[in-house]
């Protein structure tokens, strides 16, 4: 595949009349814009998302089979009809350069000298081992459900593509053995076969989900597949395919591509692995203002599992790991509504006293003050920055400020380093990084023992009953269900999108409970705060003890 | 116990001096295995199977072969020893009588040598990990203690032992005629149960994946504490295998023999027991009201008599109901069914007893059953540690070369071993061993050809 700045486009795929299906095995020639590169990758992800979003609710064949062709028909269409088919191919492999990579990135990373960088690569990579399984088994779900939608005329196309050295059962041997294929699908409740109905004769090993299920006449070492069963077959063929292309890929990409594409393709590429294709959180809306007196309450009310443990534990020992502070911090950055907030948080962490006479200046400046604010309107980070240094550089001095304080809260604006706005974690995020020990962030559900589990859900107000509910949902690995079920059961009613994002937990939960609650508006602490004429900072510190 | 009755009604037998005047113990102990391990444990016959004819001359055979076998033994005092292997058949015998084990447990064929899997990588090319390993199965009697009224726990009669016959029955046909395999041993685990050899290569090669799709295929009971009914066969009709099992075992034995042997309607609790197992509440009612009036003076067995109302009443037409429709069959399925340890069969690295151990609870030796005689087997006849060496005592001096076992009860087992199970395998590994070998010289011999 052949990477251009030029607009135009030369396709051959659909000439060729291959099956509307590709089986990617081989990446065509074909010429791609790099804007396509990135937005038809964008697409797919939201497909590969949607399709995980559904199998993790527990959706049924039939439902994922609709939701696919939804999923599809949404994202993936082009302007030219002769486009879709290259669109498909191409976003495919664009994925695959993205996920395709593992440990090997180890090795490299070892020109970062500071081992705090080396066990954050390796954090990384970890994530990327999930995320490479993730895309496996999604790319296979997208195949068996498309597959399923094809005509029986394409389904054959497809058999053949994958060379699949499965004989159709002749008329004779039929005959022989009509009454047991009868049997067979009288008792799984399947249409039954008629004279014409095509059978496969296929050794057992290679349809073990059928074999499991009972699904399939068995007779000295082979199955007999029926030929809407067939998806069963071609979708595990083209899982070992995918899965042996991905190691290649990861070759070719380590040895060559990557340093080839570095001004070019590299980025783009890097920044697809970290993206979150979904509800858009980075902006703060209408989730209303949450002061700082308000932060415990809401904590108890409103945060999820997750939240509620990191902020407990930074109550506790005012301190998290870099980790934590990530997973904590940018939830919380789009929570607070306010960079004089999130500045107050990170000054928390920071153990040093607490800056309200600064976070409240910053308000009294806002013209906006009286309405619930957005973020990014009102006080500019520099003109903050430069109060904040006035006002404690008394304390720690200028140069130390500088030094150690302005740097992260300008990294975590994507003013620093990486220059990449750092976006809240989504759950599925959340539930791929591991903690270890003295780590408090990941996914509750996912890593904290059963008896943790059910302490933490009791002290969250979930009855018995809701708890056997949620472990039922831990012990099968449905770790967002598990939560959504939480949510229910606090909130005392459902919560049909499921949950998704710590955010969505929070302004789902905010909705329910602004209905029956008058919230706690700023202007309160402001009068508050005008009331006590900028205390000295001990006063006010110890109001929050 | 019946390792003294065996003592002691045999005291017409000619016993050698030494032994005269000492009563046998009960037939478990460190000397006896001692001695069990110096004259009657067949290492050969061990050593061919697990070679798989990988030590001929052939050139196609892997040296290295029975070198990555992994054992275990457990010793006295429960201490554990995994990860053993051994080389040839005499470090087999040498690391045996050294060690005396009271268990010797099989595992898989690793990669690696075993005992020096820590020079290898957990992950990327050079792994340890198992690469064959044969299809098992374990059927232990006391996974049907919810069905059966003679025994619990550890013990096992002739009353109860035909659920074990049964289970051979089913699950051999299955592994023969549906599977296609061909080299299946069983045996017997030395107490309460049954274990399964499935030794073809096909059978060896298959992934985790697959073992637990054949477990799955076999599963029918889904026991839990929560739901009185475990077993539910959905669908308008039987699967083929399920059809075959029931019209070939499973009906008759428990018609035949389960209804009396375990008295399934003898009392109230058992009826209800049984009608807690149909879903519509007016049948069993119908039924539980019947069976309160029960008529006096009649001779029929009431067993046999209940379950003829209950199958007139389910299979008469007419209540009908979504969950009557096969309530019968899942009955009888039910109290008779093979259940297997599904943990067992589901993973390559599982460890198994060895056949030819001796069992420590009870002094059996795990002799091989023949699944096509199987109804003849009797557990409480199966030789006893002291029994066999009591045999080999008065046996008398045999030949120069002889093998100490055709001396004793042993001899038969051996012997089945071998001509029914070793030496078709064997001559099954030579074939293939030298078709796979054949055809990869005429693919190079392809490849070079220009």
């Amino acid at each position: 595949m052949e990477i251009v700045r030029r607009p135009q486009l030369k396709s051959t795929a659909i000439d060729r009349g291959v099956p509307t299906l590709p089986l990617y095995r081989s990446a065509p020639s074909l010429e791609v814009r790099l804007e396509d590169f990135e937005l038809y990758a964008i697409d797919r992800l939201r497909v590969l998302t949607g399709i995980s979003d559904g199998l993790s609710r527990g959706k049924r064949p039939e439902e994922m089979e609709k939701l696919v062709a939804e999923l599809w028909k949404a994202n993936m269409r082009h302007p030219q009809a002769s486009e879709v088919m290259n669109k498909d191919i191409i976003s495919h492999f664009v994925l695959r350069l993205v996920y395709c990579r593992t440990y090997g990135l180890c090795a490299l990373s070892l020109d970062y000298c500071c081992f705090h960088f080396l066990a954050y690569r390796v954090r990384i990579l970890a994530h990327r081992e999930d995320l490479r399984k993730w895309f496996l088994s999604m790319e296979t779900a997208l195949f068996r459900y498309r597959f399923r939608l094809q005509t029986a005329e394409a389904q054959r196309a497809v058999l053949a593509e994958f060379q699949l050295p499965y004989k159709a059962v002749t008329t004779s041997e039929f005959e022989v053995i009509k009454d047991k294929l009868t049997l067979v699908a009288r008792s799984i409740n399947q249409t039954l076969p008629t004279a014409d109905a095509i059978f496969y004769k296929v050794p057992f090993q290679e349809v073990p989900e059928l074999v499991a299920g009972r699904r399939v006449f068995l007779s000295d070492g082979y199955a007999y597949v029926a030929m809407n069963q067939v998806v069963s077959l071609v979708a595990t063929q083209f899982r070992s395919l995918l899965s042996k292309a991905l190691t290649l890929t990861n070759r070719k990409w380590m040895s060559t591509i990557r340093e080839q594409e570095k001004d070019r393709l590299t980025p783009i590429v890097e920044a697809l692995s970290t993206s979150y294709v979904g509800p858009d959180y980075s902006v703060g809306r209408e989730f209303g203002e949450v002061s700082l007196k308000d932060i415990d309450n809401v904590a108890k009310s409103s945060f999820p599992l997750c939240m509620r443990h990191l902020f407990d534990k930074l109550r506790e020992d005012h301190h998290l790991k870099h980790w934590g502070r990530m997973q904590l911090g940018l939830f919380l950055k789009v929570l607070l509504n306010s960079i004089g907030l999130f500045m107050e948080f990170i000054w928390n962490i920071s153990k040093l006293p607490h800056p309200l006479t600064l976070a409240f200046t910053c308000y009294l400046s806002n013209p906006l003050m009286q309405q619930p604010m957005e973020l990014g309107v009102g006080l500019k980070l520099d003109d903050a920055l430069a109060f904040w240094k006035a006002e404690f550089s008394q304390k720690v001095g200028a140069e130390r400020f500088d030094k150690e304080y302005a740097y992260s809260i300008r990294h975590n604006y994507g003013k620093e380093g990486k220059r990449v706005d750092y976006t809240p974690y989504s759950c599925q995020k959340i539930i791929s990084l591991t903690p270890s020990v003295g780590d408090h962030h990941g996914c509750p559900y996912r890593h904290f023992s059963e008896e943790n589990l059910r302490a933490a859900l009791c002290k969250m107000g979930v009855n018995s009953g809701g708890v056997e509910d949620v472990m039922d949902k831990v012990r099968h690995k449905h770790y967002q269900l598990a939560c959504t079920l939480t949510f229910e059961a606090i909130h005392g009613c459902p919560n049909d999108a499921g949950i998704n994002h710590p955010n969505q937990y929070f302004s789902d939960s905010q909705k329910i409970l602004k209905s029956k609650v008058k919230c706690l508006r700023i202007s309160f602490l402001v009068t508050s705060v005008i009331d006590l004429e900028f205390p000295p900072i001990s006063t006010v510190h110890s109001l929050h003890p | 116990m019946v390792i003294e009755e065996a003592v002691n009604g045999k005291d017409d037998m000619l016993i050698d001096g030494q032994m005269a005047d000492q009563v046998l113990p009960s037939g478990f102990n460190l000397n006896f295995l001692n001695l069990y391990y110096a004259k009657l444990f067949p290492y050969g016959d061990i050593f061919k199977w697990m070679s798989y004819g990988n030590d001929g001359k052939h050139p196609a055979c892997d040296k290295s072969y029975f070198g990555r076998r992994e054992l275990s033994f457990t010793l006295e005092n429960d201490i554990y020893l995994r990860f053993l292997s051994f080389n040839s058949v005499s470090e087999l015998e040498k690391g045996i009588r050294e060690k005396c084990p009271f268990k010797i447990d099989i595992g898989p064929v690793y990669s690696v040598d075993p005992s020096k899997r820590h020079a290898y990588a957990q992950s990327g090319e050079n792994v340890f990990k198992p690469v064959e390993r044969e299809l098992i199965f374990d059927i232990d009697i006391t996974d049907y203690d919810d069905v059966r009224y003679c025994c619990s726990g550890a013990d096992v009669c002739l009353d109860c032992w035909p659920l074990m016959t049964a289970a051979i029955k089913v699950i051999n046909t299955a592994l023969r005629d549906d599977f296609g395999f061909r080299h299946i041993l069983w045996v017997y685990s030395g107490r309460r149960g049954v274990h399964c050899w499935v030794c073809d290569g096909k059978a060896r090669r298959l992934t985790n994946e697959q073992r637990a799709a054949i477990a799955d295929y076999f599963r029918v009971y889904k026991g839990s504490e929560n739901s009185k009914k475990k077993v539910s066969l959905t669908g308008h009709a039987l699967h083929p295998f399920l059809v075959r099992s029931y019209t070939e075992v499973l009906k008759d034995l428990f018609e035949q023999t389960l209804l009396s042997s375990q008295q399934i309607f003898s009392t109230e609790d058992r009826c209800e027991k049984v009608l807690e197992m149909i879903p519509d509440e007016s049948v069993a009612a119908e039924l539980r009201g019947r069976w309160q009036k029960r008529s006096s003076g009649s001779k029929d067995d009431i067993n046999a008599v209940r379950w003829e109302h209950l199958k007139h009443t389910l299979q008469s037409g007419r209540h009908k109901g979504q969950g009557l429709r096969r309530c019968v069959e899942e009955i009888v399925f039910s109290f008779s069914y093979p259940r297997l340890d599904m943990e067992v069969s589901k993973h390559m690295n599982h460890l198994l007893k060895a056949p030819f151990c001796v069992h420590p609870k009870t002094g059996r030796v795990c002799v091989p059953i023949d699944p096509v005689h199987c109804h003849e087997f009797d557990p409480t006849t199966v030789p006893t540690l002291s029994q066999l060496l009591q045999e080999l005592n008065s046996g008398g001096m045999g030949q120069e070369g002889d093998n100490d076992w055709d001396r004793t009860s042993l001899g038969e087992s051996v012997r089945f071993f071998r001509s029914s199970f070793l030496e078709p395998l064997l001559k099954a590994c030579k074939e293939e061993m030298e078709s796979a070998y054949n055809s990869k010289l005429q693919q190079s011999k392809n490849s070079l050809s220009w």
